[in-house]
């Protein structure tokens, strides 16, 4: 269960672990979030219990697992949404550069400009493509020229060229896949350090998913990515670490709970994993 | 593509800080509660001026406002102020107005609902919409100009054929003028089928269509699976569309008034000239003061707590059904 | 195929024959009976509409819409203008006064308050007060300004049809506002807006069509009431724009003129009624236009 979580990367890199070539995670990445004892609760319900890991800065993590094993329930701790929901009560910690982000005096309002959100099924505002993108800047106040950002944000969002004559269009004319490239366009337009992506493709098509994926790859080289998805082969593809969630049940109430099961670089999760468990899911022997 | 740099974040960001416009928030919560918060002002103000208003005349009536049907306000020996005509009067013609308007409100729902093809089904709604959007005066002025001149006749023909029958006869007395009871009726049936109708539609569509396909593949005819599976689920929301349907028809004001004769009288025959609270209330109020005055308002009190315990009642029926019927399918 | 031997039912088929086409009436009679229900329906439809502009076409004219009112019932012509003109500015105040607060409030109910005990009864007292009798509207309005003002005027008119329109607003925005997709919210509130910034920047342009379309059916109605009015306006023959001084109203003045046996009063009657009739139908009929050609396709 947690033997294989924060201590292997904790140290200086091991050189007899020399992982694929392109992989500059090797070596430390400054600490972003560091989770304590995280356990979520639904009213009486308990989603998900004690994890602990770490995000690191310009990496991608990615959450895989079963479905609900708690995993978009954790992404959501990171930017403080499980607030909007009723009876959700959070114990632990979620420190974010040294910061709870749970603790009373802190506002959602700030964590959520610092942390933008990618959602599953593309939510692009009824209004035109400049309008969404320049909508965060907006908020922030941001009196630089708004022309520049929504045009670096589309650009960073590989959806520039392919719109670049129809800003005043409105959003919901693009397909699938660009409006999702939108809602990332818009999400990184207040230029937040961390980018929270809840199985971002998992309405797209292949090809549409592709695209975004080679997307990730390059912003993450600004921004630190955490992406929940239910394929496996995805988070192999495109990220650096992986953790793996899985349900257990509680004997006295019958309902199931999430933990964090393994917490890894991607290629040992899914090439070595520690736990059976892990290695169940990756080769596909259990659900 | 653009080469992107890392973002650098100073060690110990400050979350704490109130963003700009979290006071607005503050502010906006406040105003939106408040503009909520008039309902309840304004029903109270409602219920305390009307109440207040109305008790000289129920002081001086005493019990004699719910139990006599002698209506004199003027009379020289002291106000007599019983109002049982006119409760009498609301509740003949709302009566006669739902026995008219519900089956035709069922019958156009399961029109649209069940039989009419679904181009037809835009129709069918603007027309309803434009019987509910007919103004209740110029319904009335129809009725006084139109309807009861002419329908004397036939209220002469139905007193001849059934006026001799034992019990039912009475029902069927002569007929004056137009204006009655009876003409009330129609005009008030005419003005409820839209909320009936709106009502009953949307409780017909919430009958599983599992149970519907289910009738018709076991060789049901259309009309045995409207009997079978469609109506006794939609019973309870029936019930409720016509209490709500009820509720309008007895604070319907306007086209009563003009139709009814404006004679309060206690007779079985609904061709007979009558009375009911809210025409007695518009047709009498300019003339009135004092006493009298406080006395329309205290029928005005009577009415809107008779008016709201029906509408309520309604209300909930409606929604038990369509609760339960919403949370199985 | 069957090995078995059928079981023999030559009595029974002849039955099922015979109920086939019974049962097959009963569905047709069914059919037929619940057709003209909505034929029915359809009758006091065109009788009343027809009657009204077939009459009241008779008088209508330029002059019509802009003579004054006669003093007296049994003179022939005149015109309606003064009550036109009543019309309009009671209808449009009670508007102004009625509809800001009503989608204030219902933004409060569904996005705001949603399911908390303050939230609940407002919304189950909203539903009561769609059912107070308009003459009880008025009944009130004349208690607490009437006679505290000694004076019948348009603004008290104004505010017994707001009082009317208040919970229909309410009602009809509230549920405009419940069909904005939830993940639209998110969206905004992940990118780190305030509460209130989303309601305006992104709940309320969404809904607005479905808004503005509820609260022209609720301009139509207010404009077609009469029991708010006849307490409280009070009565005019010629215009009065001000609001603090009497006036009066097409629906008041048919009314007025309804009940009385001169030609003249029932022609006015009547023109009146087809004016009301053509402004009522008008803003119905912008309010599903507003609906269904501006809503946000998505």
């Amino acid at each position: 269960m947690s033997d294989s979580t924060p201590a292997p990367t904790a140290l200086a890199p091991s050189p007899a672990a020399a992982p694929a070539v392109d992989a500059p995670v090797a070596h430390e990445q400054p600490t972003v979030f560091d989770v304590q004892g995280l356990s979520v609760h639904y009213g009486a319900f308990r989603a998900v219990r004690d994890v602990d890991l770490q995000i690191r800065r310009n990496e991608i993590t990615a959450f895989i697992g079963p479905s609900g094993c708690g995993k978009s329930t954790v992404l959501r701790c990171f930017n403080r949404m499980n607030d909007l929901i009723e009876g959700a009560r959070v114990e632990g910690q979620v420190r974010y550069h040294g910061v709870d982000l749970y603790d009373p005096a802190v506002q959602p309002v700030e964590v959520r400009r610092r942390i933008g959100m990618v959602f599953q099924k593309p939510n692009p505002f009824p209004k035109s493509i400049y309008d969404n993108v320049a909508y965060g800047p907006r908020i922030t106040g941001q009196k630089g020229n708004l022309d520049e950002v929504v045009e670096r944000s589309l650009r960073a969002a590989a959806l520039w060229d392919e719109v670049k004559d129809r800003l005043k269009r409105s959003a919901l004319s693009l397909s699938g896949g660009q409006q999702q490239r939108l809602c990332i366009a818009r999400a990184i337009a207040t230029d937040p350090e961390v980018l929270l992506m809840d199985e971002p493709c998992s309405a797209l098509d292949p090809i549409a998913t592709a695209r975004i994926e080679d997307l990730m790859q390059e912003i993450k080289q600004r921004y630190t990515i955490i992406i929940v998805t239910h394929n496996m082969q995805q988070a192999a593809r495109v990220s650096d670490r992986t953790a793996f969630f899985t349900t257990e049940v509680n004997p006295s109430s019958d309902t199931r709970t999430g933990v964090l099961v393994e917490y890894d670089l991607t290629d040992r999760v899914f090439s070595n994993p520690s736990d059976e468990r892990t290695e169940n899911y990756v080769t596909g022997r259990f659900g | 593509m653009t080469t992107l740099t890392p973002i650098t974040i100073a060690e110990r960001p400050d979350l704490t800080i109130r963003a700009r416009g979290s006071r607005l928030d503050a502010a906006f919560r406040g105003l939106a509660l408040a503009a909520g918060l008039v309902v309840l002002a304004v029903l109270a103000l409602i219920a305390y001026s009307t109440v207040d208003a109305a008790l000289p005349a129920l002081r001086a009536a005493g019990l004699e406002f719910v139990t006599s049907d002698r209506w004199a306000p003027n009379a020289p020996d002291g106000p007599h102020l019983g109002s049982l005509a006119f409760v009498y009067g609301t509740a003949v013609v709302s009566s006669i107005a739902l026995v008219l308007a519900v089956p035709v409100s069922v019958g156009i729902a399961l029109f649209a609902t069940e039989i009419a093809p679904r181009r037809l089904r835009r129709w069918i709604t603007t027309a309803v919409d434009l019987l509910a959007a007919i103004p209740s005066v110029v319904y009335g002025l129809w009725g006084i100009a139109v309807l009861a001149p002419n329908i004397t006749g036939v209220y002469g023909w139905m007193h001849r054929t059934f006026g001799d029958l034992p019990v039912v006869g009475a029902l069927f007395g002569p007929a004056s003028s137009g204006r009655s009871f009876m003409t009330a009726g129609i005009v008030l049936a005419i003005m409820i089928v839209p909320i009936i109708t709106s009502i009953t539609r949307e409780v017909l569509v919430t009958v599983p269509r599992g149970e519907k396909e289910a009738a018709l593949a076991l060789g049901a005819t259309r009309w045995e699976m409207i009997r079978g599976a469609v109506l006794p689920h939609s019973f309870g929301g029936m019930v409720g569309a016509t209490m709500l349907g009820l509720g309008r028809a007895m604070g319907e004001t306007i086209a009563v008034a003009l139709v009814i004769g404006s004679r309060p009288q206690i007779v079985a025959n609904l061709f007979a000239t009558g009375d009911a609270m809210p025409a007695v209330i518009v047709n009498q109020f300019g003339e009135s003061s004092g006493t009298f005055r406080s006395a329309l308002i205290a029928l005005g009190v009577f009415l809107l707590v008779l008016t709201i315990v029906v509408n309520v009642l309604g209300r909930v029926i409606v929604n038990r059904v369509q609760v339960r019927f919403r949370g199985a399918a | 195929m069957a090995l078995v031997d059928p079981p023999v039912r030559e009595p029974l088929d002849l039955t099922r024959a015979r109920l086939s086409t019974r049962r097959r009436l009963a569905d047709r009679a069914a059919t037929a009976v619940i057709s003209l229900a909505f034929v029915v329906a359809l009758v006091p439809l065109v009788a009343v509409v027809g009657y009204v502009v077939t009459r009241g076409s008779g008088i209508m004219s330029w002059e019509f819409l802009t003579s004054d009112i006669p003093r007296q019932y049994r003179v022939d012509g005149g015109g309606m203008y003064p009550a036109i003109v009543g019309t309009l500015l009671t209808t449009g105040l009670a508007a102004l006064m009625a509809i800001p607060l009503g989608v204030l409030g219902a933004i409060y109910l569904n996005e705001l308050g949603r399911q908390n005990r303050t939230a609940r009864a407002i919304r189950f007292l909203a539903d009561v007060m769609t059912g107070v009798p308009s003459i009880v509207m008025g009944l009130f309005v004349y208690t607490i300004w009437v006679l505290r003002f000694e004076r019948q005027s348009a603004f008290a008119g104004a505010l017994a049809l707001a009082c009317l329109m208040l919970p229909i607003v309410i009602r009809s925005t509230e549920e405009m506002l419940r069909l904005v997709p939830d993940e639209l919210r998110q969206g905004s509130l992940a990118l780190g807006s305030h509460r209130w910034r989303t309601i305006t920047s992104v709940v309320l342009p969404t809904a607005l069509s479905g808004i503005i379309s509820g609260a022209m059916l609720a301009i139509a109605r207010a404009a077609g009431e009469t029991a708010p009015l006849v307490f409280t306006v009070g009565l005019v023959y010629s215009p009065s724009w001000s609001l603090s001084d009497s006036s009066t109203a097409l629906s008041a003045q048919i009314f007025r003129n309804a009940s009385q046996p001169f030609a003249g009063a029932q022609d006015r009657a009547f023109g009146a009624a087809l004016t009301l009739i053509v402004l009522v139908f008008a803003f119905t009929a912008l309010s599903r236009f507003v609906a269904s050609r501006l809503a946000i396709k998505s």
